[in-house]
Order: structure tokens, then sequence, then C-alpha cells
């Protein structure tokens, strides 16, 4: 190792990385909250099994960006995508497509915890239920515990299935989200800000569950902490006034940035 | 002087009392308005207050209390023979002094001389000003009403000293208090908020005595016919005594009146909250903000129509209909022609009220589902839910005790309803559940037992507070009920 080379290293890593298929992948993509532009023409690919993160000054895009990726942006008046984004290299704005699916394959989890005012075992059963993933009893009992585990939930709650989700502690509400959300067994898990409300100790519960996530579901995260972007991805997306600044490997990113503006962000000269 | 020019001329001291603290203000701070504690504005508000608030209370009172007291003195001035007579004359007397007083007002003086010299009598000389006296007139009543018209002048005077005195004495009180740090902004705010908890305290007050006089009168009537009677009685007879058979008491049973209003109000939410709420979720979820800002004050015209209204289309369009085409229906299957629903019949009175009640249910919905965080959408549709599920699985189920709670409200105001049953529902106090016959509710027998010419001392009127009472202490109970439901609902999210 000591012999070789910084840079052959860094080429190394690099080749390793790219070998990585690409699960997801943005050409061109452009929002428009109606006159307004957010986004413009961002080419961005997700790679399989790999956890993304997305960086940059508040309102620089990225939470349009992600929304993007399952369609989110279907539910907001006005807004309009252009480009295109395909996800295992089918279109997910072709007209054809059905949106629930998709989103049912890109799962979501949003900043603030969002449980319904249900039991956590309906939480969790939420999805399974709506996309008939799991009909007997013991079916649901099985995804509800086997979710919780992922979500590093189950020891915390399995006594108290069936009390409310909303009686949690902020980390576990997140925490129960990230179950909900991996009970549809999806293929990608977008997560924005996904630890902005929470402490440090619910943060790193949450940062390492990712970690073990990586193995199963490609994820892509939004946030503002660059020691956490530096933790838990293993690639960096950096957007600035909804363009995107520069992409490339997180440990790179953040030690030898390619674009002047990256290094003035992380170093927390703007933004 | 006249209490209106008194009034103006208040209103102009206060408003330069209001001026004066203003100026007074900029020039104890000197320039510089930052060493006021407060702004120039609230001195002079203050100072205005001072000139005001006491001397217009004290023209207030003084205008309500000092007629009746002019009058007990003149009363008592009156010869001992009229007073003697007892009351009832005494106060008639005093009548016509005032209406004289009010002629000699007008009389000239060449008229006035006259009448003293009795060359015109007393009766004449008024009807000459158009104020007719029932009798001939006594020459007492000449001086009782010159003793009234001096007293009512005097009054007016001291009440016209005494109020601007306040006025401007007021002013320069507040204008002395003027300081650099006086807090004339505290102050205001202390006004305010006292104007605001009197507002609130009559509003509060003004219920407290409706309910009282409503029960004192329901004890008169429950004094003459036992209250088991009247709330387990079965049968409403209330008979009417005609001249002659004033002893029959008649029957008041309330249950056929209670189960018409509850049967008619059932059948008006079986059409309102279907579709009321269907409108809801329509406009929360689906519609687009277009849409939504042209059907939301179409639907709060449809809540502004007055119920009469509704009672008349019930009246000479739903009801007529209803019967024409139960005839045709009834026709078509049996070959007899004979409607089967009356044109007044609980159906008729349901549907309309049904209608009306369309927009509340829809607006109150419509806000609860609104309340209903974003998030929680989000987070279904994000699991890749579809919109209707999201709503029937996520949404509704959050929203569920706030729309309990708006049906509850809706529903006392189905039972409190009036108008559309008068006309659409029948007078017949019939206790069925055949929905296309006439029935009647608490509302329609309440103006019943209070149209026309009455007195309330038989039972046959009294009986009107007794439901009254009744029909409050129901919707009163649901209202409260609802609002429980509401607020409890809304600390989930807060
Ligand atoms: N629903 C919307 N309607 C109109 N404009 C929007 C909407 N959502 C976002 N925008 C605009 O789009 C731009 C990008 O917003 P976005 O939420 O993607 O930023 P962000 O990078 O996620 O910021 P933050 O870090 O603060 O969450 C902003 O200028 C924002 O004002
Ligand atoms: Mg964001």
């Amino acid at each position: 190792m000591n012999m070789m080379s910084e840079a052959t290293l860094e080429k190394a890593v690099d080749q390793k990385m790219n070998a990585v298929p690409h699960k997801m992948i943005g050409k061109d993509v452009s929002v428009y909250y109606g006159e307004k532009r957010a986004l413009f023409d961002v080419n961005l690919n997700i790679r399989e099994n790999t956890v993304t993160a997305l960086i940059g000054p508040s309102g620089c895009g990225k939470s349009t960006f992600l929304r993007t990726l399952n369609r989110m942006n279907d539910t907001i008046d006005h807004c309009k995508v252009t480009g295109k984004i395909t996800l295992d290299g089918g279109d997910i704005y072709d007209p054809a497509i059905d949106v629930v699916e998709l989103r049912a394959r890109v799962g979501m989890v949003f900043q603030k915890p969002n449980p319904f005012p249900k039991s956590i075992y309906e939480n969790v059963t939420y999805g399974p239920k709506i996309h008939g993933l799991a009909r007997t009893k013991a079916e649901l009992d099985a995804v509800v515990e086997q979710s919780l585990q992922k979500a590093g939930l189950w020891n915390e709650v399995k006594d108290r299935l069936h009390e409310s989700g909303t009686g949690l502690s902020g980390g576990q509400q997140q925490r129960l989200c990230i179950a909900r959300a991996v009970a549809v067994s999806p293929e990608v898990i977008l997560m924005d800000e996904p630890c902005s409300a929470l402490d440090p100790i619910a943060t790193a519960k949450v940062e390492e569950l990712i970690h073990e996530l990586r193995a199963n579901y490609t994820i892509v995260i939004v946030t503002h902490s660059m020691q956490q972007a530096a933790r838990v991805s293993q690639r960096t997306a950096m957007f600035h006034l909804g363009n995107l600044v520069e992409e490339n490997d997180t440990d790179k990113m953040f030690t030898n940035p390619d674009d002047q503006r990256t290094q003035d962000y992380i170093m927390g000269r703007f933004g | 002087m006249s209490a209106s020019l008194l009034f103006l001329l208040v209103l102009l001291v206060g408003a330069s009392a209001f001026v004066m603290g203003r100026s007074r203000a900029m020039a104890t701070a000197g320039g510089k308005l930052s060493s006021l504690h407060s702004l120039p504005g609230y001195h002079g508000s203050y100072a205005a207050i001072w000139a005001l608030l006491p001397s217009l209370v004290v023209l207030a009172v003084w205008l309500v209390a000092a007629p009746p007291m002019i009058d007990r003195s003149v009363l008592f001035h009156l010869p001992t023979e009229v007073l003697n007579q007892g009351n009832a004359p005494a106060q008639l007397a005093l009548g016509q002094v005032k209406s004289v007083a009010r002629g000699l007002a007008l009389l000239s003086d060449a008229e006035r001389s006259a009448l003293d010299s009795g060359s015109i009598n007393l009766r004449d000389a008024m009807g000459a000003k158009g104020i007719p006296l029932a009798g001939a007139g006594e020459p007492w009543m000449i001086e009782s009403a010159t003793t009234f018209n001096r007293m009512t002048a005097n009054s007016h005077l001291a009440m016209a000293g005494v109020v601007l005195l306040l006025a401007i004495g007021g002013t320069l009180l507040a204008l002395r208090g003027i300081s650099q740090r006086f807090r004339a902004r505290n102050r205001v705010e202390q006004v305010i908020l006292g104007g605001l908890i009197l507002a609130s305290s009559i509003a509060i007050l003004t219920t407290v005595g409706i309910i009282g006089s409503m029960l004192s009168e329901a004890l008169r009537f429950f004094a003459s016919v036992s209250p088991m009677e009247f709330f387990f009685g079965t049968v409403w007879d209330p008979r009417f005594a005609a001249a002659g058979q004033a002893g029959q008491a008649g029957q008041f049973g309330l249950l056929p009146l209670l189960a018409g209003t509850l049967y008619i109000a059932f059948v008006a939410m079986l059409f309102a909250v279907p579709i009321g709420l269907f409108a809801a979720i329509y406009m929360a979820e689906y519609a687009n903000s277009t849409v939504r800002s042209i059907a939301k004050p179409l639907l709060e015209i449809l809540a502004g129509i007055p119920t009469i209204v509704y009672g008349f289309f019930a009246l000479v369009t739903v009801g007529p209909f209803l019967r024409d085409i139960s005839g045709q229906l009834n026709g078509l299957v049996t070959g007899n022609y004979a409607s089967f629903i009356q044109a007044q019949s609980v159906l008729t009175a349901g549907l309309v009220m049904g209608i009306m009640l369309i927009p509340f249910v829809s607006s109150l919905s419509d806000d609860i589902i609104t309340q209903v965080p974003g998030s929680l959408r989000d987070g279904s549709l994000g699991l890749g839910a579809t919109r209707s599920e999201t709503i029937k699985r996520v949404v509704l189920p959050a929203a569920l005790p706030g729309i309990v709670g708006a049906l509850l409200l809706t529903a006392s105001r189905a039972v409190g309803e009036t108008m559309i049953v008068v006309l659409a529902a029948g007078v017949a106090a019939r206790m069925q559940i055949n929905p296309f016959e006439p029935m009647t509710t608490v509302t329609v027998k309440i103006v019943n037992q209070l149209t026309g010419d009455l007195e309330f001392t038989s039972p046959q009127t009294l009986v009107a507070f007794a439901l009254g009472i009744t029909l409050f202490a129901i919707t009163l109970c649901l209202n409260i009920y609802a609002l429980y439901i509401v607020r409890k609902y809304r600390e989930q999210y807060e």
C-alpha cells in the first residue's frame, strides 16, 4: 500500500466505484415551480447499493431534486419537471408508468418524523397492506418484526406494538418512519434531512442504520451536516442555486474537491 | 341644550384633548421622540379617554335616570284628590300632565296668556298644537306641567354643566400627568382591555338573562302541568280554550314533537352528511386552487340563503314534486295513481333541510380536513398509497373526531331549525315512522302556540317556554359535546 502513490490509490478506488451500476439516472433534469425555475439541467446518477449525499446551501434545490426521484413533486400544484429520470432504465416520467408503483419502489423518509396517528404496528403494516405484500396475520407480524429489526427499533418497541406511533420519542419516530418505508421493500430510499429534528444520540442510531441498510438498498440522503455526509455516504453531490456543482466520491469531495464553490461551502465560507 | 348637541360638544373636547395631549407629549420630548416612554399618539389617546370616558358615562346615566326622577317628584305634587284615587289614575294624570307640558312648550306668549286668563280652554289650546287630550283638562295640570317643564330644563342645564365640566376637567388632569416617562401606552392598553371585557360580559350576561327568563316562565307552566305529563306524555293536544270552556286543560305531551324533531333532523343529516362530506373531501384534497377559489364562495352563498327561502322552496316546489312523482311511480307499479308521499312530509322537510345543511357540513369538515398536517399525506403518498387510499386510511381517521364534532354542531342546527319545518313538515303532532307522512317538530309547535293575540298566562302559551328550554337543553348538550370533541382533536396536532 505504501508503495502506491496517493493518486494511484484514488484512481483504484474510483474505478471500483465506477464499476457499480447506476440505479437511477437523471438527465437534464429541470424543475419549475410556476414561473420560478428551481433546478437547471441537473445530470446526476445514483449508484446501486450506495449512499449518495446531496449537500448545498439552503434553497439550492436538494429537496426538489430528491422529490423528483419518486415524483412527490406531482403533489405540488404548478410544479413542472423536464428532462429524463430513469429507474433501472425505465423512464419514471413516462405517462404509462404507475406512480403508485414507482413510490413503492422508491420510498421516502421525511425531514420531520411523520408517523401516522395509529399504532406502531399499523404504521409498519400500512404499506404492505396497501400493496398486498402481506395478507395473513402471521405474514404481517413477520413484516413488522423484520422491518423494525432493520430499523433498529424492535427491541425498544416490541412490547408496545399496539400503542400509538406518535407517542414515541422523536428519534424513535424517525426510525419508525424508516421501518415503515422499509416494510414495502423498496429498492431506493430517499431521505430528506432525516436527522435534522433529532438529538446526537438518535442521529448516531439513524446513521448506523443507514450504514446497514446500504447493503440491500440504494439510499439518497439530503443533509446540512458535512460531518454526516462524510460519515454515511460514498458519493456526494453538491448543489448551488439550482445547479449541480460537483459530484464525486465522498472522500475526495471532502479532502480535495474539484470545484472552488464546493471547497468554499465545505469550509463554511458561504451557505 | 339638547343631548345630541352636548354629545357633539363632548366629542369635540375629546378630539382637542387628543391633539393637545399629543402635542404636549411632543413638547416634553423636545424633538427627541425616543426619550418618550410612549409614542405621542398614545398620550393623545390617553387624554382623549380622560375627556370622553367619565363625561359620556355620566351623560348616559343622566339621560336614563333623570326622567323617572322628574316624573316621581311631579307625581308627588299632583293634587291630593288625584293621588287618593289610586295608582292607575294618578299615572294617567301624570301622562296627561306630560302631554300638556309638551304642548305648553309650543305655545306662543299670546296664546299662553290667553290660556292663563281662561279665555280658551286647555283642550282646545293643546288640540291646536296637534296634541290630543283625553279629558277637558284641569287648571292644576297647567301648573304641574309648568313645574315639569321647569324641572326638565333645569335637569338639562345641570347635565350639560356637569358633563362639560367633567370633559374639560378630565382633559386638564390627563394633560398635567403627561411627562417623558409617563406610560400612556400601558394605560391605553388597560382601557382597551376593559372595553373588550365589558363587551364579552354583556354577551354572556344577555345569554344568562335569556335562559333565566325562559326558565322562570317554564316554571310557571310546570305549576299547572306536571313535568311528568309534559316530558313523558305521548299526546299533544293543547286545545286552545275557546270562550266559555276555559276550564279544559288539554294535553301537553312532548314525545310526539321530540320524535318528529329528531326524525326530521335524522333524515336531513342522511342527505347532508354524505354529500357535504364528499364535497369537503373534494375541496380539501382534490380541487386545485382555481376550483377551490370559485366553489368555496359558492358553497358559502348557499349557507347564506335565509331558511325561509328554503322553506318556501320546499312548500311550492319540492313538496308538490315529491307528491306527483310518487303518484306516477305508484301508477307505474300498481296502476293506481294515488300518491303515497304527501306534499308536507318528513321526507320533504328532511330533504330541504338536508340541502340547507350541506354547506355547513362541507365547510366545517373542509376546515378540519385541511388541518390534518400535510406531512401525514406526504408520508402516505411516499409509501405508494393512492390519493383515495391516503384519504380513507390516514386523513379521515385523523380528522374523524373533528368531523364528528362538526356533525354534532350540524345536528344541533337541524334540531333547532324552524322555518323549513313550519312550511314543509306539517303541524300534525303524531308518533309514527312513515317518512312520507307529515310530522311536526318542537319548533313548529312553539311558533303555533305563540301565533295570534295571546296573553302569557295560560298553559297553552306558557308551554312554548317549556318547549324552548327543552330544545335549548338539547342543542346546548350537542354543542358542548361537539366543542369538547373538536378541542380534544385539535390538541393532537398542536
Ligand atoms: N412548493 C414550492 N413552491 C414554490 N417554490 C418552491 C416550492 N418548494 C421549493 N421551492 C423553491 O425552490 C427552490 C429550491 O427549494 P428546495 O426546497 O429544493 O431547497 P433545499 O435545497 O431543499 O433547501 P433546504 O436546505 O432549506 O431544505 C427554493 O428557492 C424554493 O423557494
Ligand atoms: Mg430541503
